[in-house]
C-alpha cells in the first residue's frame, strides 16, 4: 500500500516536471532603445522594393537560444522569407549551406544577425527594415540549431515539407571553424 | 425563451469581442435550407426526448406512489405473485418496444437529414476557396476565367438564393469551418479538402467562427459571412477584383512606399502593386472589412494603428510581429491602409 503510493507520488513529481517547461513571452517589445546603429547596410541589394524600409524607435526581442517555441518561429520566417530560396534546407544552394561547420563571417549569435540585418558583399540581401528584430533573433537561433550549435531538445524536430537532412534536433554538433571559409 | 437565448448568447459569446453590432450566431434561426433541416432534426431530438423524459419521470412517480406502504406491524409477504410478474413483464416488453422505435424514428430523420443535406442542388453555384491558417482564413472566389478570381480574407460574401459550393482547405492544424445560421459544422483536416455547400434565403450578416480548439487564438478565428442581393453581391465582386487603387494624397504615398519598402509586404498581398506574398491576409480591400484580426476589433484607424504597433498585446501569439516605428511612419501606414476600399 504505501509503496503503491510512494510509486504514485513519483509519478505525479516526474508529470510535474513537464509543467511550466517553457514560458513563451510574446509582450517582449520595447526592451531596448535603438540598439543598432541605423548605418545602412553592408549589402546594397535588399528584398522588395527599394527604400529605407522601417526605422524601428526601439528594439523588440532577444537571441533565446532556450525556447523551442523560439526556433520553430525561426524556422518557419526561414521558409517564409524565403531563405530556403538561396540556402536550400540548409544544405546550400545559391548560397553557402548553413548545415556545416564552416562560417565565412562567423558564427556567433551576432555575428549571425549582423550578417541578415546588414547583409555581406557577394550576393547576401540587407534585410534592414525589412523583418523585424525579434523575428531576426528568432531566425539566428534557428540558424545555429541547423549546425548543431544549440541544444537538441530545444532545436525542432519536426519539418513541414520533405527534407533529405535528419530534424535539427538529431544533428551532431559541429565545432564552428572560422578559419576555414567556403 | 428566445429573448433569454439571444441574451445568453450575447453575454457568452459576443461580449469578449466588444462593442460591434453582433451578426446573427443562431443555429435555430435558420438563414438557409441547410440551417433549417439541422434546425428541424434539432427540434424533433428535443420533442422526442423530452417525451421519454416527462414519462420516465411518470413512471417513476407512478411506481413511488404505488409501493405498497408497510409498518413494523405488517406481515411477511412470501406468497408466489406469478400474475403479477406476468403484467410486469407486458409492461417491460412495450416500453422497451416504445424506446426502439422512439431510437429507430430518431435514426432515420437523422439519416433522412443527411440525404436533405446532400441534395441541396448545385446548379450555378458560387464556389469558393477557404483556407484556414492559425488564426485567420483566406477566401479566394473561383471563376472559369482566371482573371476574375480574387482572394480576401476573414469575410465571405454569397449572393442571397444562390448555393454556396465552399472547398476547404487547412494550412497548418486541424479546423472546422461553423456558420450556425447557415449550416453545421465542416471539420478542415491539413492535407485533405472537404466541401460544404449551403444557400442563404435571407439577406442579412452572418457570424462564422472556427469550431476546432486550434491553438492559442482559436478563440478570435471569426469571419464574417454577408449574404448580399445578387445584384448587390456582383458589384461588390466587381468593385473586389479590381486592383488596389493608386494613393492620392501625400501621406498614403508615404504609406505605400513604406508598406513596399518594409516588413508589410513579406507576408501581405496587395494587388496592383509588388506585395504578392501569402503568408498573412490579402489587404487589397482592407478598408472595406468590418473588422481586423479575424474578428478581434473593429476595423478604426486607432485600432489599426494599435495593431500594427503591437499585435502581441491584442492577440498574443498571432504571426505578425511589433512594428516599434515612429508615430508619423505608423500614420503614414494606416493612412495608406484607409484607402483600400
Amino acid at each position: 500500500m504505501t509503496k503503491a503510493m510512494a510509486i504514485g507520488v513519483a509519478g505525479v513529481i516526474v508529470l510535474m516536471s513537464g509543467c511550466e517547461r517553457e514560458e513563451r513571452d510574446f509582450d517582449r517589445t520595447a526592451l531596448r532603445s535603438n540598439p543598432r546603429a541605423q548605418a545602412d547596410g553592408m549589402a546594397d541589394l535588399q528584398p522588395g522594393q527599394p527604400g529605407r524600409g522601417m526605422r524601428p524607435t526601439a528594439s523588440a526581442g532577444g537571441y533565446n537560444p532556450n525556447s523551442a517555441y523560439e526556433v520553430a518561429q525561426g524556422k518557419q520566417w526561414f521558409r517564409w522569407y524565403n531563405c530556403v530560396g538561396c540556402h536550400a534546407q540548409g544544405g546550400g544552394a545559391i548560397g553557402p549551406a548553413l548545415m556545416d561547420d564552416k562560417w565565412i563571417y562567423g558564427s556567433t549569435p551576432d555575428t549571425i544577425f549582423a550578417t541578415i540585418v546588414d547583409g555581406r558583399p557577394n550576393g547576401m540581401p540587407s534585410f534592414r527594415g525589412r523583418i523585424p528584430e525579434a523575428q531576426v533573433w528568432q531566425l539566428v537561433a534557428y540558424v545555429r540549431s541547423m549546425s548543431g550549435l544549440i541544444s537538441p531538445d530545444v532545436a525542432p524536430n519536426r519539418s513541414d515539407g520533405m527534407a533529405g537532412a535528419p530534424p535539427e534536433g538529431r544533428r551532431e554538433p559541429t565545432r564552428p571553424d572560422e578559419n576555414k571559409p567556403k | 425563451m428566445s429573448a433569454a437565448h439571444r441574451a445568453w448568447l450575447a453575454a457568452v459569446s459576443i461580449a469578449p469581442i466588444g462593442a460591434i453590432a453582433s451578426p446573427a450566431h443562431d443555429a435555430l434561426r435558420a438563414a438557409g435550407p441547410q440551417a433549417a433541416h439541422i434546425a428541424d432534426l434539432w427540434w424533433l431530438t428535443l420533442g422526442v426526448c423530452a417525451f421519454v423524459f416527462v414519462a420516465v419521470l411518470a413512471a417513476l412517480a407512478w411506481a413511488l406512489w404505488r409501493t405498497p406502504r408497510s409498518d413494523a406491524g405488517t406481515p411477511a409477504d412470501a406468497a408466489p405473485a406469478p400474475a403479477a410478474e406476468k403484467r410486469i413483464g407486458r409492461r417491460v416488453t412495450v416500453a422497451v418496444t416504445i424506446s426502439s422505435v422512439l431510437l429507430i424514428g430518431l435514426l432515420i430523420a437523422s439519416v433522412m437529414t443527411d440525404r436533405a443535406l446532400a441534395h441541396l442542388s448545385l446548379d450555378d453555384a458560387l464556389h469558393v476557396q477557404v483556407t484556414a491558417h492559425q488564426w485567420w482564413w483566406t477566401v479566394t472566389y473561383d471563376d472559369r476565367q482566371p482573371e476574375r478570381i480574387f482572394t480576401t480574407a476573414n469575410e465571405l460574401y454569397v449572393p442571397v438564393g444562390r448555393p454556396v459550393l465552399v472547398t476547404l482547405h487547412s494550412d497548418d492544424v486541424i479546423h472546422s469551418f461553423w456558420v450556425p445560421s447557415l449550416h453545421g459544422k465542416k471539420d478542415l483536416i491539413p492535407g485533405r479538402v472537404a466541401t460544404i455547400q449551403f444557400r442563404a434565403d435571407q439577406p442579412g450578416e452572418y457570424l462564422g467562427e472556427c469550431a476546432e480548439f486550434c491553438g492559442l487564438q482559436h478563440a478570435f478565428m471569426a469571419f464574417d459571412v454577408v449574404a448580399l442581393a445578387p445584384a448587390q453581391f456582383e458589384a461588390w465582386a466587381d468593385a473586389h477584383r479590381k486592383p488596389a487603387a493608386e494613393p492620392e494624397d501625400a501621406a498614403a504615398r508615404r504609406g505605400r512606399d513604406l508598406f513596399l519598402s518594409g516588413s508589410c509586404m513579406l507576408c501581405h498581398a496587395i494587388q496592383g502593386t509588388s506585395a504578392n506574398a501569402h503568408k498573412a491576409p490579402d489587404l487589397t480591400h482592407f478598408a472595406s472589412r468590418a473588422r481586423i484580426g479575424a474578428g478581434r476589433l473593429p476595423n478604426t484607424p486607432a485600432n489599426l494603428a494599435a495593431w500594427i504597433a503591437d499585435p502581441q498585446k491584442i492577440k498574443p501569439g498571432v504571426n505578425m510581429p511589433a512594428h516599434l516605428i515612429p508615430g508619423d511612419d505608423l500614420g503614414a501606414l494606416v493612412a495608406y491602409l484607409g484607402t483600400l476600399r
